[in-house]
């Protein structure tokens, strides 16, 4: 075996991953972004490129289609139209990327909030000559409410107005205004062309005004985990191990996935929502016993007693546990073909627990073109985005989203078929109130 | 070859996992999920590398309790010797039950009929569903990945199914966050994909790290293989070569194990896991257009057969 054999996988495995959603539509040239990342990170292989060449000429066009490599089910292909979030997965030597790519056109909203709640980076792609239009503002907000910590402005077709700084300039500030007053934390502006290649894997020839990182540059530097033990912690008990063997007769462990913060040996927590105390005495992490745990480990947590706990509570340390509540103020996004009514009785799945509950109130729908509000729209049907009041039946240790993606995130489920109705986040829509209210025209009323 | 120190980048806090470590978590607190909410769950099992790499996954997310779940092969009735073999070791190593559904039991009794072509993987199904619907297994663990294909790229982690099966890639719940939504009629099954979002090199670099044992088919080796659209196949009891094909001796390893029939070979002289791991990153073929001839048919030959109740 030789040393650049060792080396090679050596350097493979030390790197980390970053979850990314893209969106936008064909026009904006997303498509060509994508197959550009994919081509240039020598992610596209020989026979799914042969694939795509032969499927574009029987459709009579000359180029190779890259839309064709994402769009994998038979209706896509036969509409050209994606249908479906596609999951795509491409490395450089610094990172490995899962890639969510998220339509543009059918199903945008549930497609792109799908896309965005796994994601800490979201590509919001504008052409150049167009500007920030309607649809920039709604993947902003989508961005905003789902809370993805980072925002990528690619100002695409840079070519088309002739590498102009000033055009990238004012799109980039109009952008960076609108997106900070919604909260999104962290917003970077790049110039590209696509399709020239210009600031997408290789620095631009053209634009010696710019001084930032490419596109790939970015999603390889841009930081994938903070310091976690500043955050509220907490651990959703997913699976009592308890093995009852003549090698192990009282081993008693809490399985799950850290969701938030950091756990350590000796650490005080508390049970919710039954509120009882114990001390941890061991975390095994996987097969190995450790000191300290943070998210998003797996892991099992052993306790000083042998109390009560089973699969739904949460573990949170004891000066820092949430309040348990049995009525939940959220901003839904509305996912399913049948409607979602007041009255309507539902179940929550929340972390590992999942109540029955009952939807109270229905009191504003969203419109993200331009964030007005519709006061009381009685229902809520497939795309929309609305606020709610929910009442369940038991009590649940909910953080507010803003607080904690994991534990302040929920599903409303339809008892009767099993169907996903909609996709909750605890609290505020957004880190800023930027909405108007609209009292829209009611039926028997004249102004 | 460039050859960079590779340490985590400065950029990542000390909190930042490795891809490797991401992945397991994911796939634990997937596992872990269904032990919690299902009844009576399932893995199927071919000995091949996917596979594999579940069930060491399964054994390290309930350690050191035993794994809470049974095993389902599908035996085609053309599986590689070696592969069936390695299959019963690890069975009894782990002190787990395994239901096998044979397809040459469905030919001989008549409710199969054997394909002109002599591929038995589209035979999988019928057996793969009535074995479910017998055993009234309620959650199907599978080994396919979404980088494998692009109808699998579609696919989610949670993929309800109906009673026969069959998957409809319009009627699939949106998946948000990690809150898998489970909930499914009687009579209904719930497959699910642990290692939806790792590659096939991570698979390697995983059982590289693991030190997971493999069968020897995945490694160099001498072996009597034909030729057959642009694949080697292996020479054998199963039906090939025919007259006009000609047999000869290969050094050779597998990228994939399947049946005989359509699972092809691929030239190597990789005889360990870090030069397989070095093949793998310079390969310009994805591991199925290099060895699976069924999935040449058409370009929506997994789709279909995906949507018939295939894996």
């Amino acid at each position: 075996m030789s040393t650049s054999t060792e080396q090679l996988t050596e350097q493979l495995a030390a790197t980390t991953l970053l979850r990314f959603a893209t969106a936008g539509s064909v026009d904006d040239g997303k498509s060509t972004l994508v197959g550009r990342l994919l081509h240039d990170s020598k992610s596209v292989l020989a026979d799914q490129l042969e694939a795509v060449e032969h499927a574009s000429r029987s459709r009579g066009q000359e180029a190779p289609d890259l839309a064709l490599l994402t769009d994998g089910l038979r209706a896509e292909r036969e509409q050209g139209i994606t249908i479906d979030v596609a999951y795509r997965y491409f490395a450089t030597p610094r990172r490995r990327f899962i890639l969510a790519d998220t339509p543009g056109h059918v199903q945008y909203t549930r497609n792109m909030v799908t896309g965005a709640s796994t994601a800490e980076l979201a590509v919001v792609l504008v052409d150049a000559r167009n500007g920030v239009v309607e649809q920039t503002r709604r993947h902003a907000a989508v961005a905003a409410l789902l809370r993805v910590p980072h925002v990528v402005l690619a100002v695409n077709k840079m070519d088309l107005v002739e590498y102009a700084e000033p055009v990238f300039a004012a799109i980039a500030e109009e952008f960076t205004t609108y997106a900070s007053e919604l909260g999104v934390p962290e917003i970077t502006a790049i110039p590209i062309s696509a399709l020239a290649g210009d600031n997408v894997v290789e620095p631009s020839a053209n634009m010696d005004w710019y001084g930032g990182p490419t596109v790939l540059e970015h999603l390889e530097t841009v930081p994938v985990s903070h310091d976690l033990t500043s955050c509220h912690a907490r651990f959703p008990v997913q699976y009592v191990i308890r093995p009852q063997t003549a090698e192990h007769p009282d081993y008693r462990g809490y399985a799950g996935q850290i969701a938030a913060g950091a756990f350590r040996v000796g650490e005080e927590i508390t049970v919710l929502p039954s509120g009882k105390t114990s001390t941890i005495t061991g975390i095994d992490a996987l097969g190995e016993s450790v000191d300290i745990a943070w998210a998003p480990q797996s892991v099992t947590i052993r306790l000083a007693d042998d109390i009560d706990i089973s699969r739904g509570d949460l573990l949170a340390p004891s000066g820092d546990a949430p309040a348990t509540t049995q009525d939940i103020e959220a901003t839904v996004c509305h996912v399913a073909d049948q409607a979602l009514a007041v009255g309507q009785r539902v179940l929550l799945k929340h972390t590992t627990r999942t109540v029955k509950a009952i939807v109270k109130e229905i009191p504003s729908r969203l419109t993200l073109d331009d964030l007005s509000q519709h006061p009381n729209p009685g229902q809520l049907v497939a795309n929309d985005i609305g606020r709610v009041v929910v009442r369940t039946a038991e009590p649940l240790a909910l953080d507010a989203y803003a607080d904690s993606r994991r534990t302040g995130s929920f599903l409303l489920i339809d008892p009767a078929d099993g169907t996903t109705l909609a996709a909750g986040m605890a609290g505020e829509s957004f880190a800023t109130t930027k909405t108007v209210t609209v009292v829209e025209d009611e039926e028997g009323w004249d102004f | 070859m460039t050859t960079v120190a590779h340490l985590h980048d400065a950029t990542d806090s000390p909190f930042a996992l490795s891809h490797l470590d991401s992945l397991e978590s994911e796939a634990v607190h997937i596992f872990r999920e269904v032990a919690g909410e299902f009844e009576r769950p399932v893995i199927l099992f071919s000995g091949g590398k996917d596979s594999i790499v579940m069930l060491h996954l399964a054994l390290k997310a309930f350690a050191p309790a035993p794994v809470p779940f049974t095993l389902l092969h599908v035996d085609t009735g053309h599986n590689f010797p070696e592969v069936l073999e390695y299959r019963d070791r690890v069975v009894a190593r782990h002190g787990l039950r395994l239901h096998v559904a044979s397809v040459q039991d469905y030919i001989d009794a008549g409710k199969l009929r054997e394909r002109p072509d002599g591929t038995r993987n589209p035979l999988q199904t019928v057996p793969l569903t009535e074995a479910i619907q017998q055993h009234r297994f309620d959650a199907v663990f599978g080994g396919g990945r979404r980088d494998e294909e692009k109808a699998r790229a579609k696919e989610r982690v949670f993929s309800l199914r109906d009673e026969f099966s069959q998957w409809d890639p319009r009627r699939q719940r949106p998946e948000l966050w990690q809150l898998y939504n489970g909930r499914h009629a009687p009579g209904e099954h719930v497959r699910v994909f642990p290692l939806s979002n790792w590659t096939e090199l991570d698979v390697w670099q995983y059982i590289q790290r693991e030190k997971i044992e493999l069968p020897d088919i995945y490694f160099a080796h001498e072996r009597e293989v034909f030729a057959r659209s642009g694949m080697w196949l292996t020479a054998g009891e199963w039906g090939g070569p025919k007259e006009s094909e000609t047999v000869e001796t290969r050094l050779i390893r597998y990228r994939t194990v399947g049946d005989m029939s359509c699972t092809g070979a691929v030239d190597s002289d990789a005889t360990t896991l870090d030069a397989v791991i070095a093949e793998i990153a310079a390969s310009r073929l994805t591991e199925r257009g290099a060895t699976r001839a069924d999935d040449k048919m058409s370009e929506a030959a997994m789709e279909d057969r995906k949507r018939e109740g295939y894996f």
